[in-house]
């Protein structure tokens, strides 16, 4: 069912509800509304957390809003929070991951959708069974895999650098991305490809004049996808590089662990909140998409 | 419904040469080098090292079966599993029916239904150690929801689930699924929106309550995308490590360990790598029993994916 | 161009005298370790600076949440080819595999050049550095864990004395726990319930028992009658932290400091929290080595690796580093600033409060115990604290842990 990827944003096709406020659409309202608050309690225990000053938490409350705001928090959690005699908070970390993002982005999404094109327009003998395997590899636990892949990375001399750390995440990034691109092509018109076959058009030719331009939705769910994904990877990131080029989620981690005397809730929840925040500015900025891509990458999946 | 519509095969029009397709081929080398030397080769690599002794460093030294007697005779992995066992079906019926329940209130033809529905996604977009530390917060005795009941005056509410080793689980849990059933309610509207209209005009003039029609008439209908949704509840418990890390350290004591976090320790703390391979190769057998099904269903059972 | 690098480096805590010099024959050294906490942060700053100054630059790789979570990341970084230039570890028989592996870079003979086989005291600590002859590690400090520290804040608000050994301790708990004092402060995580177990079987079974079991891998000894005496103090102590309900360490520490809890057993590292929150020694709080009972310590410590690198203008600094560390005037600044103890006996300590002070004679006194980190293989390491996290968390019975215990040292390599 190709089609999954654009309706789940079509209209809704249950029973038409009643214009009134019956009970049942009263019920159906407060549960929703109840669910919601379970589910925006911690964004707004966090924000509210992260504006108050120590004293302040100290007193107790962490639903109550904050009394006296301050931004404090949150420059500290940026710039001055302290790992050993490093006191640059989560600023470096911050660059690292975007220096991280952008390539196995740029790197993952090609080498996905020229194996997708290839799966579906040009078949080779065992092309499925490779297919197959990466499918499986994606429900491997990444545990059985750390360690062959510190040696791997060894003999290719990238252990430790961003571009190590690039290639684990294409290669773990590539199963969902393969799967999506694959039945995205799957579903353009045959004709269209043959024609391009009998204009004597060769790989390449169809893949750049034809199949990335219709391609385009599905390109930006895939960048959504892996922008949520590789940003917010930690067990890789902790692995496979130095503290040169932490990502911002073990910056993250090492702020909240380096406890020095008390622990400060509201510098780590500003931390947390500067952590999460390009995810929720990607997943709020593309709104339908989001749900399309993750229900596509996922129902395939 | 989780299935793709068959791709074209052309390959099977033409003659079939070696070369014919050398540039799908060649393009498709990563891929290939990815399933092969990656997945394939680092498995049986890891599952090859854990008959072995070794201790830091890889080595042959056979051993046989000494690390999973070990293993299994080990009280911290046993207690690994049990807490898996337990989250994992806790996590797989909550959500599954949160995702559910919520997925069919949205699809009511509701106002604001993107509103709400961003609001039950938008924890997906955070990692692990962010949705750790927020639950930790919030379940800080002192603090966050028992100190605050307390304030309103039922002075006698106990609810410290991350220090009390007896329910720490659940504390794990109310982040998990506040972290994950977002997706599933994603996916179970996407498969609610497949079902056709006709359907519900039918049982309405047959005059079936709409709870009788989801129970008896749509669910049976849905049944590939609750499997999809099992597979990937599965596949994400199994790996359940980072949330672990982040909001509890595994404690108190040991009363919220997993098995992903066995492995890394016993690999790199206690430096008997032996020990974790044995451990992973365990969790790697666990998925293929998860798999295995799916996959017979998926493409075993109608010929063509 | 320069003007631009120049101000980029103004803008970094670095001085623009510095900033010039490194940039004209200093030698950019990457060290990792896990001395995150207030006091231990202060402490390798001290490294730090005296690193700098030889016109050098010190990038520091800290890595926070214990030794735990450090190890795994700085071994898998030297097996996987990128290592960093220097490396605390716990040094005995953690690097073992690696020294056989030819990934750390051979000492002899910066040792040889410094005299450190005349220097290090006790001697057994370049002993653990030192595999077929050659030495691969610098000690860099000593720390012992049979440590009570006790909070003056919390015996004056329940009107009593300060105890001054475990057995006064354990009477004065339920007055403790009368005025609303958590009598025992424990940080719920397997190592550190493992160090107060360490300490109260030393204090309780004896030296002797505790040598057998340790040293020997005596499981019949684990088995005995004076284990068992140990291990029913442990399960009492259990119950005297049963309502403590923190994680770190430091935390644990921090409600000693306020008076929230009456005591911790902890190392001696715990002094370095003191000292960043300006305690007094003998008017805020108390130490009693070997819980006041059997003032012993061991010599554990942390110790500095190299891993091997092509570089030889790295090679040449990390030695440069290496003989660094344990010069006299780096080891008062950092031993003072952690509450340790220093690995050389020729130095002037008269700067040192009362703890270590104390510390400091047992040492004189030649009462020291091997670490267990000497002894024991990381593996049974784990598994003891493993079991010491199960019993402590739960209401396991004193006599099963035991059991199980004897069974750990049967099976102990």
């Amino acid at each position: 069912m190709a089609d999954m990827t654009t309706n789940t944003a079509a209209d809704p096709r249950g029973p038409k509800p009643k214009r009134t406020f019956s009970r049942a659409n009263i019920f159906l309202y407060g549960t929703l509304i109840v669910v919601s608050m379970y589910y925006l309690l911690p964004l707004y225990v966090m924000i509210v957390t992260s504006l108050k000053g120590m004293p302040e938490i100290r007193m107790g409350n962490v639903f109550g809003p904050p009394v006296e705001v301050t931004f404090e928090p949150w420059v500290k959690a940026w710039s001055e929070a302290c790992t050993g005699i490093n006191c640059d908070g989560l600023s470096r970390g911050f660059g690292n991951s975007v220096r991280i993002l952008i390539p196995s982005i740029v790197l993952s999404i090609a080498i996905a959708s020229i194996n997708g094109y290839a799966l579906s327009n040009w078949k080779f003998k065992g092309s499925e069974t490779f297919f197959t395997i990466l499918i499986i590899g994606a429900f491997i636990p990444y545990q059985t895999m750390l360690y062959p892949i510190v040696i791997m990375l060894r003999e290719i001399g990238l252990m430790g650098s961003i571009w190590g750390l690039v290639l684990v995440h294409t290669v773990f990034g590539m199963p969902i991305l393969t799967l999506l691109f694959r039945n995205y092509f799957a579903a353009i018109p045959e004709e269209l490809f043959k024609a391009a076959r009998v204009d004597g058009a060769g790989f390449w030719q169809i893949y750049f004049q034809i199949m990335v331009p219709m391609a385009l939705p599905i390109f930006v769910v895939a960048i959504i996808l892996q922008v949520t994904g590789i940003w917010n990877d930690f067990l890789f990131g902790v692995i496979y590089t130095k503290p040169a080029t932490y990502p911002m989620t073990v910056q993250l981690n090492n702020i909240v662990n380096s406890v020095q005397g008390v622990k400060e809730y509201n510098v780590n929840m500003a931390a947390t909140l500067l952590t999460g925040l390009v995810p929720l500015v990607i997943y709020f900025a593309s709104g339908k998409l989001f749900v399309r891509g993750i229900a596509a990458g996922a129902v395939k999946g | 419904m989780t299935v793709a519509s068959d791709p074209p095969t052309h390959s099977q029009k033409r003659p079939r040469r070696l070369f014919k397709n050398w540039m799908a081929k060649l393009a498709s080398l990563p891929m290939i080098l990815t399933a092969l030397v990656v997945f394939v080769g680092g498995t049986a690599w890891t599952v090859t090292y854990s008959f072995t002794g070794s201790r830091m460093l890889p080595k042959t030294n056979w051993v046989g079966f000494d690390q999973y007697e070990r293993l299994w005779s080990t009280d911290r992995w046993i207690i690994s599993i049990k807490n898996l066992a337990i989250y994992g079906g806790c996590s797989m019926i909550l959500t599954l029916l949160i995702g559910f329940t919520l997925a069919a209130c949205l699809d009511r033809k509701i106002r604001f239904e993107s509103a709400f529905r961003s609001i039950f996604l938008y924890p997906f977009a955070l990692s692990f150690v962010v949705t750790g530390l927020a639950w930790q917060w919030i379940l800080n005795p002192d603090f966050g929801l028992q100190s605050v009941v307390r304030d309103w005056g039922w002075t006698s509410f106990n609810f410290d689930p991350l220090n009390n080793p007896d329910i720490v689980i659940f504390g794990l849990l109310i982040a998990g699924i506040w972290q994950g059933s977002g997706l599933i309610m994603c996916i179970m509207l996407a498969g609610l929106r497949g079902i056709d209209e006709d359907i519900w005009k039918a049982t309405k003039v047959d005059g079936i309550s709409t709870i009788k029609t989801y129970v008896v008439v749509i669910i049976p209908m849905m049944r590939p995308v609750f499997i999809t949704a099992l597979v990937l509840i599965a596949s994400g418990i199994i790996k359940l490590y980072d949330l672990v890390v982040a909001q509890t350290g595994g404690g108190p004591g040991l009363s919220s360990e997993v098995p992903a976090k066995y492995v890394i320790e016993y690999m790199f703390r206690a430096q008997n790598l032996g020990q974790g391979f044995a451990a992973s190769t365990m969790m790697l057998c666990s998925v293929v029993i998860i798999l295995i099904p799916w996959a017979y269903l998926e493409f075993g059972g109608r010929k063509r994916g | 161009m320069s003007k631009i690098l120049k101000s980029a480096l103004l803008g970094t805590a670095l001085t623009a005298a510095t900033a010039t010099s490194v940039l004209a024959e200093g030698v950019e050294l990457e060290v990792t370790h896990w001395w995150t906490s207030g006091g231990e942060a202060a402490a390798v700053s001290k490294f730090a600076e005296a690193w700098n100054a030889t016109g050098n630059t010190w990038i520091d790789g800290a890595i926070a949440g214990s030794g735990g979570t450090a190890r795994p990341i700085i071994i898998s970084r030297i097996l996987g080819g990128d290592p960093m230039a220097a490396t605390q570890l716990n040094h005995g028989r953690q690097a073992e595999e690696l020294i056989e592996a030819g990934l750390l870079l051979d000492l002899t003979d910066v040792a040889e050049a410094g005299g450190w086989a005349d220097i290090v005291n006790p001697s057994s600590l370049l002993d653990a550095c030192t595999l077929d002859g050659k030495i691969y590690c610098v000690p860099v400090n000593i720390h012992s864990a049979q440590w009570i520290w006790l909070s003056h804040a919390a015996y004056e608000n329940a009107g009593l004395d300060v105890p001054t050994d475990w057995h006064e301790f354990v009477a004065s708990a339920p007055a403790l726990e009368e005025a609303g004092t958590l009598p025992l402060a424990m940080g719920q995580q397997g190592w550190q319930q493992n160090i107060a177990f360490g300490a109260i079987t030393l204090a309780v079974a004896g030296q002797d028992a505790w040598d057998e079991v340790n040293i020997n891998k005596n499981a019949d000894a684990a088995r005995g009658p004076e284990y068992t005496a140990a291990f029913e103090a442990v399960a009492a102590a259990r119950a005297f932290a049963a309502d403590s309900n923190v994680q770190d360490w430091n935390l644990a520490t921090n409600m000693v400091i306020t008076g929230a809890a009456g005591a911790q057993i902890m190392g001696d590292w715990a002094q370095g929290e003191f000292a960043v929150a300006e305690q007094v020694e003998g008017e805020d709080y108390s130490c009693l080595p070997g819980l006041g009972l059997n003032p012993v310590i061991d010599t554990g410590g942390d110790a500095f690796y190299f891993p091997v690198n092509d570089d030889p203008e790295i090679t040449a600094a990390q030695k440069e580093l290496a003989a660094l560390l344990i010069s006299p005037e780096a080891q008062v600044a950092f031993n003072l600033a952690k509450g340790s103890l220093p690995v050389r006996g020729d130095i002037d300590l008269s700067a040192a409060n009362g703890c270590m002070q104390k510390g400091l004679e047992i040492l004189a006194n030649g009462g020291v115990l091997p670490s267990g980190d000497i002894s024991f293989s990381q593996d049974t390491t784990l598994q003891i604290e493993d079991l010491m996290a199960q019993f402590w968390s739960s209401d396991m019975s004193a006599a099963d842990a035991q059991a199980a215990y004897a069974q750990l040292i049967e099976d102990a390599d």
